[in-house]
């Protein structure tokens, strides 16, 4: 075989394996969203939406989880995105090459990629452990924790792609700075920033660990935020753990539940960044 | 008269209204830093919260936490060697699997792919970012574990597990769950991300760099190998480290299959656990104060672990960034 022959088989296999791994990757989605359905669908049916967690043997469904998981993602975004849109404002607006600003952009950097775990473990030591039991409140202010990196990283970048010329013109007009950022900057870069508070709802809306040792969870239907409450991903965890075969069908219905749903947002979100991008 | 009465008494109102809109202005500009200052003030407090809890724990046993293999709650020794080995080992399988797959995908969807494949295929591998992690557990123990178990793991063990100096490591009794699984698992999981920050670094390179090689002669997996990938080097590197940071700390999709057992196995195909894992499972079980102030010790491990990997990781990507702007 000559060299030239050689190169081209090369570099027809090295694509090929390229190719592979791309049918690969997307296997996975498809293979993880059709169990879901696959075992979702069969249990899931009106209990699930109208009855509370059972005993195992008694049917039930989810709906005290369904509105804990509610409630503290509702509770999360609210608290977060305030803070992370002002942090995100300072960073973009305010911080230009001063070492405070360099460094939380870094700090943030880390935050958003923090294990969730830890998380849960902070809010546990500043607020269950001060306060005595677990929490709804707990576990809204730790996904508020992971809601924040994200919504200043979003509003950092959106920011920086209003043109300069758009904040010069208000400026000329004898807009105080503040009025060009918030009636001027916030508006060109709304879509991108509401992409943005998107997917920190989606994000959350799936997290785990940091409810473990927060919100706990609740056999119950209950609206005491000062109490612990269910939620749906620690509802599947713990129902899929168990031996009990209709507490794993609850399980295998909330999993279908909770990533139809983030898969929704997770779409709507691009739509809306793709509506804002076309319209600039 | 009144011309002049009206300029003053405007000019009176332009003033105040100036001297307001500098207070507001000023109110603004420290309520932002406030809040960014909030970022810093959160990681700080992470900190110092972990270490608070880790006290009890790293004053019992000192230095020697991270290196004794023992975890008896009973008479209350603990030591985070197991864990630690268990988070490393399923991170190092996850970028095994990860790295190259996501490198094929990025290359796919950067030199390959046709424009009406690009955006497709580009959004099915970022949705499987958006898969909350729990579901990979859920999965990984129901569906991908049994099916494992079967048929992958026996064949390993008969092939790879026969052979000599690297053979023990892939031996032993086919689990299904266990340390291997999960590192399985977490490779698929960093996939969307490592994938990511290597297609965006990959479309940073210069057309003209690439079109120079191809005028040269070169095949489009030589212009791949050795014009895009030195180009993209230090941000290549950023994106795994990344990918990495995501693979140690990941909790839940590790906890259903990894076989929660502190003890550290001859072989990967054993079960074993991770520091994430271990936290999970046991804290709210724990009882005593040195069993909860050792698992946060372990917390505190990961912490540290973690920092590192993603300061380095977000090191690399600036100095990416200020060559791709510069």
């Amino acid at each position: 075989m000559n060299l030239y022959a050689r190169r081209r088989l090369t570099s027809r296999i090295a694509l090929g394996f390229s190719m592979a791994a791309a049918a690969f990757g997307l296997f996975w989605l498809v293979a993880i969203l059709w169990t879901l359905f696959y075992n979702g669908l069969t249990a899931l049916g009106a209990d699930i939406f109208t009855l509370s967690t059972p005993p195992p043997g008694i049917a039930g469904g989810l709906l005290n989880a369904i509105y804990g998981s509610f409630i503290m993602t509702l509770l999360a975004t609210l608290i977060g995105t305030p803070i992370g849109i002002m942090a995100g404002t300072y960073l973009a607006e305010y911080s230009r090459g001063n070492v405070l600003g360099q460094t939380i952009r870094f700090i943030n950097d880390i935050l958003l990629s923090a294990p969730s775990i830890i998380i849960g473990l902070f809010i546990y030591g500043v607020m269950v452990v001060p306060m005595g039991h677990f929490s709804a409140w707990a576990g809204a202010v730790a996904l508020s924790v992971i809601v924040i990196p994200v919504v200043v990283r979003t509003t950092e970048d959106m920011l920086n792609l209003v043109p300069a010329s758009l904040r010069e013109a208000a400026a000329a007009l004898g807009a105080p700075r503040w009025k060009v950022i918030v009636l001027i900057a916030y508006r060109a870069a709304r879509s991108g920033m509401i992409t943005g508070v998107l997917l920190a709802v989606a994000r959350i809306s799936g997290e785990t660990a940091p409810l473990l040792f927060t919100s706990l969870s609740n056999q119950f239907w209950s609206t005491d935020m000062n109490a612990p409450m269910a939620n749906l991903p620690v509802v599947i965890f713990r129902f899929a753990l168990s031996p009990y075969q209709d507490w794993q069908d609850l399980a295998w219905a909330g999993a279908l539940l909770i990533t139809v749903t983030i898969l929704i947002i997770n779409i709507t979100a691009r739509m809306l960044a793709g509506l804002g991008s076309k319209g600039r | 008269m009144t011309d002049t009465a009206l300029q003053a008494g405007s000019r009176a109102s332009g003033g105040s209204q100036a001297k307001r809109q500098i207070v507001m202005d000023r109110a603004f500009q420290s309520a932002t830093a406030f809040f960014a200052f909030l970022v810093l003030v959160i990681l700080g407090g992470v900190f110092v919260s972990l270490v608070m809890g880790a006290l009890p724990a790293l004053s019992t046993f000192g230095f020697s936490f991270a290196y004794m293999q023992v975890w008896n709650p009973v008479t209350e020794k603990f030591g985070a060697l197991a864990p630690i080995y268990g988070t490393v080992m399923t991170a190092l399988i996850a970028m095994a699997v990860g790295i190259p797959i996501s490198f094929g995908i990025a290359v796919f969807l950067t030199e390959l792919a046709p424009p009406w494949l690009k955006g497709p295929v580009s959004t099915g591998i970022e949705l499987l970012a958006g898969i909350p992690s729990i579901i990979y557990g859920i999965w990984g123990l129901f569906v991908f574990a049994p099916i494992f178990q079967q048929t992958l793991q026996p064949f390993l063990i008969d092939t790879v597990g026969q052979l000599p100096l690297i053979g023990h490591i892939f031996a032993g009794p086919p689990y299904g769950i266990g340390i291997f699984t999960a590192g399985l698992i977490l490779g698929i999981m960093v996939l969307p991300f490592i994938t990511a920050i290597m297609r965006d670094v990959f479309e940073t390179v210069p057309p003209m760099v690439k079109e120079s090689a191809y005028g040269l002669g070169a095949t489009t997996w030589e212009v791949v190998w050795k014009v895009v990938l030195p180009y993209t080097r230090v941000g290549v590197i950023g994106g795994i480290m990344l990918g990495l940071g995501r693979a140690l700390g990941e909790t839940m999709a590790v906890t259903f299959v990894i076989g929660n057992a502190h003890r550290i196995g001859k072989t990967l195909m054993a079960p074993g656990t991770t520091i994430s894992a271990a936290i999970a499972n046991e804290f709210n079980e724990a009882v005593g104060e040195l069993y909860i102030s050792s698992l946060i010790a372990l917390g505190l491990i990961l912490f540290f672990i973690t920092f590192a990997v993603l300061a380095i990781a977000k090191i690399m990507l600036m100095r990416m960034q200020k060559r791709a702007g510069g």
